[in-house]
């Protein structure tokens, strides 16, 4: 099944801070809810491993994680699938746009992603909700890795 | 009538033992040895196996096997197979796609099984198989049927084109064109047949056996017609000759259809067992029965009715396109055919009729028969064009049934169906006394004074169970005969066995079968029992379903019991001393007749084994007698149901204030069973009308695939059903019985519509009629109006 979600986020640095932590796997996988895993493979490519909960599906995802259309300081383009064995897959890719506000970033995105197997099964309506749980949690810690007093 | 004979609502004997969990059920039978089967399910809807890498997943503890496609076509185990052929009206052959029981090279529903863990325990085959990795190349895919024929369409299969399976038709389109270009009046509705889950309170689960000292492999199975899985596992899948396969479905709780066809768990199960060399048991779990049984239903429609100006129907037009899922299941290609438009007439006299129907492919799980498997759909649009058309011509829609009701029988449709006995008129007229349609115009005023809507709703459905005689059914591309096996067995001591070919897995046959030798022999019922479901007992027959067990399957045991009341009466003449023709038999007594001269069944059953007192050279020892019992036709209830609904105007809920069902079953056996079979078959029929909805989204991922998303019936959405009967016998078997099982289910949801489209104002109401999907109907009708 098909899931669209978007939102903004002021963020305390300027944009070349944000784009280069956007690009640091370290960060990367400090702010990714349940990541156990996040090595980097190219300057575009990362493996990683992370766990998620959406109802009454837990599920240990592997995958890739790409990054494309990068036009730094301003846009990317974050793209991933991963596999979460029985309880199904999960693919699906953000754009991700910063631009210079309050002497910091304006981040915006816009996400579109695809779940299937049992997520799809037993946890669409479930899904919205824990995706976006799982963004603002996302960026709530991004945030506190890109502030410049953090 | 006696105490226990036909006509008694007689308490189900079976009963006790389910309701105090006695029952054995497949899952509960375990044997020496065993192990767990757990299956590795495609999590996408179409894709190409790349490539499956057990290696890691292999090494987990307890794991014993895991299997493959590749390896099942390696072993030359055979596809599962449609066994009814049905041939496009250019007469080619429909499209069967192979249909391994394990994916080869190719996944084409979610849930299709790719892989199979073997593992001492469930939870060791469980966990196992997550460390299985399978490589799919994601392919995109289509769920609906109306797309499925598109330019530009995923394709499923290879050898049907556009996804077609066959495009059939009954009737002649240009003779429907010239009727439909003089119409005076023409009604026209636009439908679609929810697709349903069958959701049978037991889960399908097999456990096999082999035994390699006999060669020979056990399997028992949540089945409703074990001789049939039988055959098809033997002679098309070939994993066993039939006389090395044995076939056990102990009590099996419910069916509804679904557990009809032969499935791929139990082929995968019965392979295991032999490679594996220990006892393997899969059960399902609700999960993967909402993604691995055939679901119901699912059609697309376009229907037409002609009328002339007195209101007289002259001509049917019907387009439908059906969605048979991934897979030809077992019965699938029968039932949008000849389980379908054959009953388009209705309870009506139509001239003229033509259906085209075209099946297609998608990337969903197999659809095939569910309670009413066909007649449902059919009723469906006869029922909704109907109360359109009395709408239309703004005549009283009871008033419009009648003037078109067929009055005189035999009646022989355009659609090939020869109704037998039936009075259509007898059934509506008593519906509306009892449920007192009269005072229906006093109670909507009631309803409006408290801004409710409410609406009344007629079906006058016709349904045609035991199918058959087998001729017929072969000639229409059958692959199986669909007559019914019994034997009656009277043991030494005056008890009784009855082996039928038929299976129970709720409907009571315990009881009703135990009836008719009670009202045949003049025997209590307590020294009846009922063998079925092995087919190293019972001899072959093809189980239950669409309400044959009565008709049929009730038929060939009282054959048998002819067979048995002859030969006895042959013994007691010569226990009594006494000329065969002066021997009566009446109420459990042999008597000679004008005498007082008399032994009960019981003594005579010990000397036909006792064998003493006759010539055993003209006449055999023992008491057993079979019969194989062909009918001459299908019977064909019919009735009239009477939905009365209120909706709230500012929620759109719905809530069924009144039901009243009159049927014309025939013969009744037992009116407490029939009453509850008639009560459940309406549970089901509304679930469909205004709940239940299996919903697939655009990649083919099942989002209704709990009991979260699909919506069943419970108790609070039913009034006390009203539930009456009016007979005419049905001449095509012996007992005048006509059948139960499905009538509720095929007359609800066209009861609930008419129902909810007469409050509304407005006919475009579609199924499940939620909440949300009438409360748009009542802006939609207010808007309408207002505009007006």
């Amino acid at each position: 099944m098909a899931m669209n979600m978007s939102g903004e986020y002021q963020l305390a640095a300027p944009p070349e801070t944000v784009w280069e932590k956007l690009n640091d796997a370290e960060t990367l996988k400090a702010s990714i809810p349940g990541c156990e895993q996040l090595d980097k493979v190219s300057d575009t490519e990362f493996q990683a491993v992370a766990t998620v909960k959406i109802g009454p599906v837990k599920a240990r995802f592997k995958g890739k994680v790409h990054l494309t259309d990068l036009n730094p300081p301003h846009s990317y383009r974050i793209s991933g699938e991963g596999e979460g064995g029985v309880a199904g897959f999960a693919k699906g890719g953000a754009m991700v746009a910063l631009a210079p506000k309050d002497g910091g970033t304006l981040l915006s995105y816009n996400v579109e992603a695809q779940i299937g197997g049992k997520l799809a099964q037993l946890g669409q309506r479930l899904v919205n909700g824990a995706a976006k749980k799982v963004a603002d949690d996302f960026f709530k810690n991004f945030a506190a890795a890109v502030n410049p007093l953090g | 009538m006696s105490a226990t004979g036909i006509g008694a609502s007689v308490r189900r004997k079976e009963d006790q033992r389910f309701i105090t969990g006695k029952g054995h059920y497949t899952d509960d039978i375990s044997r020496p040895g065993q192990a767990h089967a757990y299956f590795v399910r495609s999590p996408h809807a179409h894709a190409t196996v790349r490539g499956i890498d057990t290696a890691a997943a292999s090494a987990k503890p307890g794991v014993l096997a895991i299997l493959t496609g590749a390896q099942l076509a390696a072993d030359k185990i055979g596809n599962l197979i449609c066994g009814w052929m049905i041939h496009s009206k250019d007469g080619s052959p429909m499209n069967m796609a192979p249909h391994p029981a394990l994916a080869a090279g190719k996944v084409n529903h979610a849930g299709d099984a790719v892989a199979v863990v073997i593992a001492e325990t469930l939870a060791q085959a469980r966990d196992a198989s997550e460390a299985v990795k399978v490589d799919y190349q994601v392919l995109p895919a289509v769920v609906d049927p109306a797309k499925a024929q598109a330019k530009g369409a995923p394709q499923i299969h290879e050898g049907a084109p556009n996804n077609t399976i066959y495009q059939w038709e009954i009737g002649d389109s240009a003779a429907a064109e010239a009727v439909f270009k003089s119409a005076k009046h023409v009604a026209t509705v636009d439908l679609i047949n929810n697709r349903l889950v069958p959701n049978a309170l037991e889960p399908r689960a097999a456990l096999a056996e082999y035994d390699d000292g006999a060669d020979s492999l056990t399997l028992w199975n949540t089945s409703q017609n074990p001789h049939v899985a039988r055959l098809v596992i033997s002679a098309f899948v070939g994993m066993a000759p039939e006389h090395k396969l044995r076939v056990i479905a102990p009590d099996v709780g419910g069916g509804f259809g679904s557990k009809i066809f032969i499935y791929p768990e139990e082929v995968v199960c019965l392979w295991a067992a032999r490679k594996v060399g220990r006892p393997v048991k899969w059960t399902a779990d609700r999960s993967e029965a909402f993604l691995t049984d055939c679901h119901g239903r699912d059609h697309v429609t376009h229907a037409e009715l002609a009328l002339d100006d007195n209101g007289r129907i002259t001509g049917m037009r019907v387009k439908t396109i059906a969605n048979l899922g991934a897979y030809m299941s077992t019965f699938s290609s029968a039932v949008p055919t000849y389980l379908y438009a054959t009953l388009l007439s209705g309870q009506y006299e139509i001239p003229m009729i033509h259906c085209a129907v075209d099946a297609v492919y998608t990337n969903t799980v197999p659809v095939d028969a569910y309670r009413g498997a066909g007649r449902p759909e059919a009723t469906f649009v006869v029922e909704r064009l109907i109360e359109v058309a009395a709408r239309q011509l703004g005549l009283d829609p009871a008033e419009l049934r009648r003037r078109n009701f067929v009055k005189t029988f035999p009646y022989q449709t355009v659609v090939a169906s020869l109704y037998d006995a039936g009075d259509y008129n007898a059934s509506m007229k008593k519906a509306m006394d009892i449920h007192d349609v009269k005072g229906f115009g006093k109670r909507r005023r009631v309803s409006a004074r408290s801004g409710k809507l409410r609406g009344l709703g007629y079906s006058t459905y016709i349904e045609a169970c035991g199918v058959a005689p087998s001729a017929v059914v072969g000639s229409l591309g059958a692959g199986v005969g669909l007559w019914e096996s019994a034997e009656v067995r009277v043991n030494p001591a005056g008890t009784v066995e009855v082996l039928t070919g038929c299976h129970a897995h709720g409907q009571g046959h315990e009881t009703t079968f135990a009836q008719l030798v009670s009202e045949r022999l003049g025997i209590p019922i307590e020294q009846v029992s009922v063998v079925h479901g092995d087919t190293d007992k019972v001899q072959f027959g093809m189980g239950t379903y669409g309400s044959r067990s009565g008709a049929v399957g009730m038929s060939a045991i009282a054959k048998a019991l002819d067979k048995v009341e002859a030969k006895a009466k042959k013994i007691a003449a010569h226990l009594l001393e006494a000329a065969e023709a002066d021997i009566v038999f009446q109420d459990g007594k042999f008597t000679v007749a004008g005498t007082d001269k008399s032994l009960a069944f019981g003594e005579v059953a010990l000397g036909a084994y006792v064998a003493h007192k006759f010539p055993t050279g003209e006449i055999e020892p023992g008491l057993k007698e079979g019969a194989f019992y062909d009918p001459t036709n299908f019977t064909f209830p019919a009735g009239c149901h009477i939905c009365e609904i209120e909706i709230d105007q500012d929620t759109g809920r719905t809530e069924i204030v009144a039901w009243t069902a009159v049927d014309d079953f025939g013969v009744v056996i037992n009116p407490m069973i029939v009453e509850g079979q008639v009560h459940g078959g309406i549970a089901q029929g509304v679930g469909q009308a205004l709940l239940e909805g299996a919903v697939y989204d655009a990649d083919g991922q099942l989002v209704s695939g709990s009991f979260m998303d699909y919506a069943m019936p419970h108790a609070e959405n039913f009034p006390s059903i009203k539930v009456d009967t009016t007979v005419t016998k049905c001449p095509s078997n012996p007992l005048g019985i006509k059948g139960c099982g499905e009538a509720g289910a095929i007359a609800a949801p066209a009861a609930v519509i008419n129902a909810i489209t007469d409050a509304v104002g407005h006919e475009n109401v579609t199924m499940p009629a939620t909440a949300q999907v009438v409360w748009a109907a009542v802006r939609k009708a207010k808007a309408v109006r207002a505009a007006a």
